[in-house]
């Protein structure tokens, strides 16, 4: 039995904002699931005195002063825009809100 | 006097420089090539666009700056006027960058990478935009959105991924330069199953800022070509501090092509070279290992001390890049959403809301390879969960970093073939997602370390190409070069000649119209 | 659903059977010269998607690169708030779809926020003082503005259609989160407007925000929830959003707690949900449901590094905090001498600086407090505006009552002087000067329009002859009057007296 379900693949294609059909979700649903038990055995890997690691080579205190830079023009801002009016970008209506 | 396109990058840079050649010509003799042998359907369909027109105006530029002579014609980079293909991840202003994804279909990026702008500023004409797999996510290029790119050795095999276009392209004389990028691999692979050379830079190296994000902290950009020595040249032209990119080194990018120089004497007198236990033997093809055992063969019989090395957490190194790298997939993807950019689907029917039409573009606008990872992503990210997977992979980073500390203290550099087997067949494995992911498993601890690596030609198989991988501790990207350019140089004398040239002549490949 | 009208219980009613405990989640926007992660302006108001870079649009390719006046503002708030200053802190992710969220995740923090564990002293107006505990304070983006247009009244519930500009988009916000407020009993929202004002007191002070409300440089979000007296757990809390003034926010933690009492009351369970604040009805609505929508899958940053703070570093900047305003008040009250009632009437009146400013250069502090909060406000809410946008200056006030105290000019004269100050004719000395505005001071002068007045009005006369000296007051005006206002009344006084030989 697999570790994922294709009620867990619902959840995370809604989540991702992925539309997918049901044979697509089923599809999905068996890949991932030999993924996921192939590479499960990760979780037994290390220990809890294991710390981990997000960063491969160490650096900190990475800053920018505070400068104004070169900016985009509206026209190239909204050149590869889908739909625009007024300046801005157009979207249809967002229905939850945030 | 060798036909153009079938000079090393160095050697046609010498005869720019020698007037022997002009720029103009050497674009020009590329563009036939690529014209001859990339695009019908047999072609190796490495370019999804061609720069033509800009490249042959930098290239007339290039030209009367070193007609004029002077100071300024002095003052021209080493590499000015050498042609270079650039895969289609990283970003240009004047041509389409397309990720290989119908998202990107046609869009054209405001500003250039950072690497663009050096190359720019260097004066090397760009021949065009190579393919890859879509985002960034393959083995083979077989996931891109515009058809898969040929291996130049056998038309019917593919050329390695995600980087197959760029490494395609040099291996079919289509380009002496290219640019890729790895993030388990891609460049690398690539340049092992076709037979020439990629580097993966230590990470920071070289600047992302530019390269279209897959996996933040394991992408890199790194030169492709068909001598090592050409690649130090590229790579010491890219690399380097960029205050754009937050985690790029700050310290001078090293000596890289005089490490290439040394390397080339083939004297290897003193340098420790490890072979990794976990990568080789079970899971490699048998050819594919012998010709591994012959090149530490010849290190040996140069002067290097060949000892074994034990990473034990490599095992893990598949399943932790497996689930860092779809994490951070899903999250840099996130953008794509048809808002900004990039493809917009209107649903055809129900009510037009912009959650709506996300979901539709992302369902159309990604292939399904991009979708598995960006759901397995989500998966390893979610509350619930995130401790067990992405939590658990982290700590085996912290493992597989500690592995390398240990080999290095033993050796200079670590040595393992760069990929269990040579091309395969184009669809025997894009059914198989999980037999697609072990092509990188000799590839991903490099990543996950953040450490540089190399991968040189090391011989055929059945006919096919076989790729030696070298990696280096962080920092040390210059053993890579040395160590590279030795071996290199001791097979070539074996082979009387580059590896590359054994590879079928794709002009009359083509002239057989082979169906 | 449709917005029905919610149940209330009185809110006394409701303070006798719950006790409310309330948190706060402000975010103040730093008014650094660029935004969070990328060198784009920081300006408000701007012609749309004019102040953004590519970093800014979340275009593929791009990374950001942190703004170090923004981690040092970040810095000086949590010193401010009493913080603990974290030694080494990063950046995270947080995953979530929305069109006004240029790479649909926001850089924030999560594990490791710059500044924890600190507190802030609210003094109520009746000099109680309240202890609110600070949780944290981290850095993050804020995202772009959407204008919904087509449906009612640029609502989102209808809207055909939203538009996106995307220059407020990574401008650099902290965020200040409460511990959970326990124990205000029936000041919660008294306190609960105290706090915010509190905070957006001190971000003002330190320099590092325009702190106006109503341009959402400090936003609030307030976390209402009810326990039944002597219970030791909490109730479920629901989050109000939009709450962008002062008054919303007393008015809208007091219209929760009668809400959730009404909830409580009927047997029903509160809903965890986030609700909206709306000023015209002063009352919040449902918005959406908490869900698993709202699993934001935080993960470390990879494209940023850890910031790391060292002692030297925050040091220098501890050195540089302002004094805390409640501090600087109570000196001040000291200092001038007002009553408690008079120094609060100047505080409301946000005239604390100028007044300050006007004793600088020279006025005594009731002379300060007289221009402010007299003739000043008098003549700003006039000309609808506020005191300070008129334009005096604090050397005018000098001047003007230093012409007063060398008997140039009278109060009355003055007022007029500064009015024609305010239209640009000059200083005031100008003035009186160009305007012949001077009093008289020529004894004979005067004496002739006094002894015209005292021919006038003979009962008058003998009223002061008699003792009655008040009745000087009525020949002051006539006096005035023919001296077109240019006399000295105390001058006027004293040549009456003599005049009549009687003793002042």
């Amino acid at each position: 039995m697999s570790a994922i379900s294709r009620e867990d693949v619902v959840h995370l294609a809604r989540l991702a904002h992925i539309e997918m059909s049901d044979a697509e979700l089923d599809k999905m649903t068996g890949e991932l699931g030999v993924i996921v038990d192939a590479i499960a055995s990760v979780s037994e890997a290390a220990g809890a005195d294991v710390p981990a690691t997000s960063h491969p080579i160490p650096l900190s205190n990475v800053f920018r002063e505070d400068v104004v830079g070169e900016t985009l023009t509206v026209e190239q801002a909204l050149q590869n825009a889908p739909d625009s009016e007024d300046s801005r970008f157009k979207v249809p209506a967002i229905l939850d809100e945030e | 006097m060798t036909e153009i396109i079938k000079l090393s990058a160095t050697e046609l840079a010498e005869k720019l420089r020698a007037g022997e050649v002009t720029s103009v010509q050497a674009v020009q003799a590329h563009l036939d090539r690529i014209a001859a042998v990339d695009g019908g359907e047999r072609g190796v369909n490495a370019f999804l666009h061609l720069n033509a027109e800009e490249a042959l105006a930098v290239a007339a530029e290039v030209d009367t700056i070193r007609a004029a002579g002077g100071a300024e014609a002095e003052a021209l980079h080493p590499l000015a006027g050498v042609p270079i293909a650039i895969k289609d991840l990283i970003v240009t202003v004047g041509q389409p960058t397309t990720a290989g994804s119908r998202m990107l279909e046609g869009w054209m990026s405001p500003y250039d990478a950072t690497v663009i702008t050096k190359i720019r500023a260097a004066k090397l004409p760009m021949l065009g935009k190579t393919n890859l797999d879509e985002f960034a996510m393959g083995s083979s290029t077989e996931h891109s959105a515009y058809g898969p790119t040929r291996n130049p050795w056998d038309l019917d095999r593919i050329p390695g991924g995600s980087g197959g276009g760029s490494a395609a392209a040099v291996a079919a004389f289509e380009a002496p330069l290219a640019l890729g990028t790895d993030t388990g691999g891609s460049i690398r692979q690539p340049g092992a199953v076709t037979g020439t050379v990629g580097v993966k830079p230590t990470y920071g190296g070289v600047s992302r800022y530019g390269a279209i994000a897959m996996a933040s902290s394991l992408d890199q950009i790194g030169p492709v070509s068909r001598t090592v020595l050409d690649s130090a040249y590229l790579h010491e032209l890219i690399g380097g501090h960029d205050p754009r990119d937050s985690t790029s080194l700050n310290e001078p990018v090293p000596a890289l092509v005089e490490a290439a120089r040394q390397g080339l004497t083939g004297d290897l007198t003193g340098v420790r070279v490890g072979v990794i236990a976990e990568l080789q033997g079970e899971g490699y093809e048998a050819g594919v290992q012998a010709r591994f055992d012959e090149s530490l063969e010849v290190l040996r019989a140069a002067g290097a001390e060949i000892v074994e090395v034990h990473c034990p957490n490599f095992k893990y190194a598949l399943g932790a890049y497996y689930l860092i790298m779809p994490s951070e997939v899903s999250s840099n993807l996130a953008k794509f959403d048809g808002v900004r950019y990039g493809k917009r689907v209107i649903p055809a029917d129900g009510p037009v809301t912009i959650e709506r039409v996300m979901g539709a573009t992302r369902a159309a606008g990604f292939g399904d390879e991009v979708k598995r990872r960006i759901i397995l992503g989500t998966y390893a990210l979610s509350a619930g969960y995130y401790d067990a997977y992405y939590g658990s992979a982290q700590k085996v980073r912290t493992l597989v970093q500690r592995d390398f500390d240990a080999a290095f203290e033993k050796a200079d550099v670590l040595i393992s073939p760069t990929a269990p087997t040579v091309a395969f067949a184009l669809g025997s494995k894009t059914d198989d997602p999980l037999a697609m992911y072990l092509n990188d498993v000799a590839t991903i601890p490099a990543n996950l370390a953040g450490v540089p690596g190399i991968s040189v030609p090391g011989g055929l198989s059945e006919g096919l190409p076989v790729g030696i991988q070298f990696l280096a501790p962080a920092h040390e990207d210059a053993r890579l070069y040395r160590v590279g350019a030795a071996l290199e140089s001791l097979l070539e004398k074996g082979w009387g000649g580059p590896l590359i040239s054994q590879a079928p002549d794709l002009a009359s490949a083509e002239k057989e119209g082979v169906a | 659903m449709a917005a029905t009208t919610e149940e209330l219980v009185d809110f006394d009613e409701a303070l006798d059977k719950y006790d409310p405990v309330l948190g706060f989640e402000v975010h103040v926007e730093l008014n650094t010269k660029t935004k969070m992660f990328s060198d784009a302006p920081n300006v408000f108001g701007d012609e749309p998607n004019t102040n953004v870079t590519p970093v800014c649009l979340g275009l593929p390719g791009v990374l950001p690169v942190v703004n170090k006046t923004a981690v040092e503002y970040s810095i000086l708030i949590g010193l401010a708030l009493n913080c603990k200053i974290a030694e080494t802190c990063g950046f995270a992710r947080k995953n979530y779809f929305y069109p006004d969220t240029p790479k649909n995740f926001q850089t924030s923090q999560y594990e490791d926020p710059i500044a924890y564990d600190g507190y802030l002293d609210i003094e109520l107006e009746d000099g109680e003082v309240f202890r609110v505990e600070i949780e944290r304070a981290h850095m993050e983006e804020d995202a772009g503005k959407l204008t919904h247009m087509g449906g009612a009244a640029g609502r989102i519930q209808g809207a055909d259609f939203s538009l996106v500009d995307y220059n407020r988009a990574g401008v650099p916000l902290v965020e200040i989160v409460t511990k959970p407020i326990v124990g205000a009993g029936k000041r919660a929202p008294e306190l609960a407007k105290a706090y915010v004002a509190a905070v957006r007191e001190i971000v003002k002070n330190l320099g590092v925000s325009d702190a106006r409300m109503e341009r959402g440089n400090v936003r609030c979000d307030a976390n209402v929830s009810l326990m039944p007296k002597g219970a030791d757990k909490f109730g479920t809390r629901s989050e109000t959003k939009n709450v962008n003034s002062l008054r919303a926010v007393e008015h809208a933690v007091r219209f929760e707690i009668e809400r959730h009492a009404a909830v409580l009351e009927a047997g029903q369970k509160v809903v965890q949900e986030t609700r909206h604040w709306h000023e015209d009805t002063r009352t919040t609505t449902a918005g959406r449901p908490k869900s698993d929508a709202d699993d934001y899958r935080y993960f470390p940053e990879p494209d940023l590094v850890p910031v790391v703070t060292t002692a030297e570093w925050i040091e220098e900047l501890r050195s540089r905090l302002p004094e805390p305003p409640a501090e600087r008040r109570k000196r001040l009250k000291a200092d001038w001498g007002y009553s408690d009632a008079e120094f609060r009437d100047v505080v409301n009146a946000g005239l604390l600086d100028a007044i300050e400013e006007t004793i600088a250069a020279g006025a005594s502090a009731a002379v300060a407090r007289k221009w402010w909060m007299g003739e000043i406000s008098r003549l700003a809410k006039n000309a609808d505006t506020d005191p300070e946008g008129l334009g005096v200056t604090p050397a005018t006030i000098v001047e003007l009552n230093g012409l007063i105290e060398a008997k140039k000019i009278n109060d009355k004269i003055a007022r007029q002087v500064l009015e024609f100050v305010l239209a640009g004719e000059g200083t005031p000395a100008e003035i009186v000067e160009k305007r012949g505005l001077a009093v008289v001071n020529d004894d004979s002068a005067l004496g002739a329009a006094i002894e015209d007045a005292m021919a006038a009005m003979p009962d008058v006369v003998a009223k002061i002859k008699d003792g009655k000296l008040q009745a000087i007051g009525a020949l002051i005006g006539p006096v005035m009057k023919a001296t077109r206002g240019q006399a000295d009344a105390g001058r006027v006084r004293e040549l009456v007296l003599e005049k009549l030989g009687v003793e002042g």
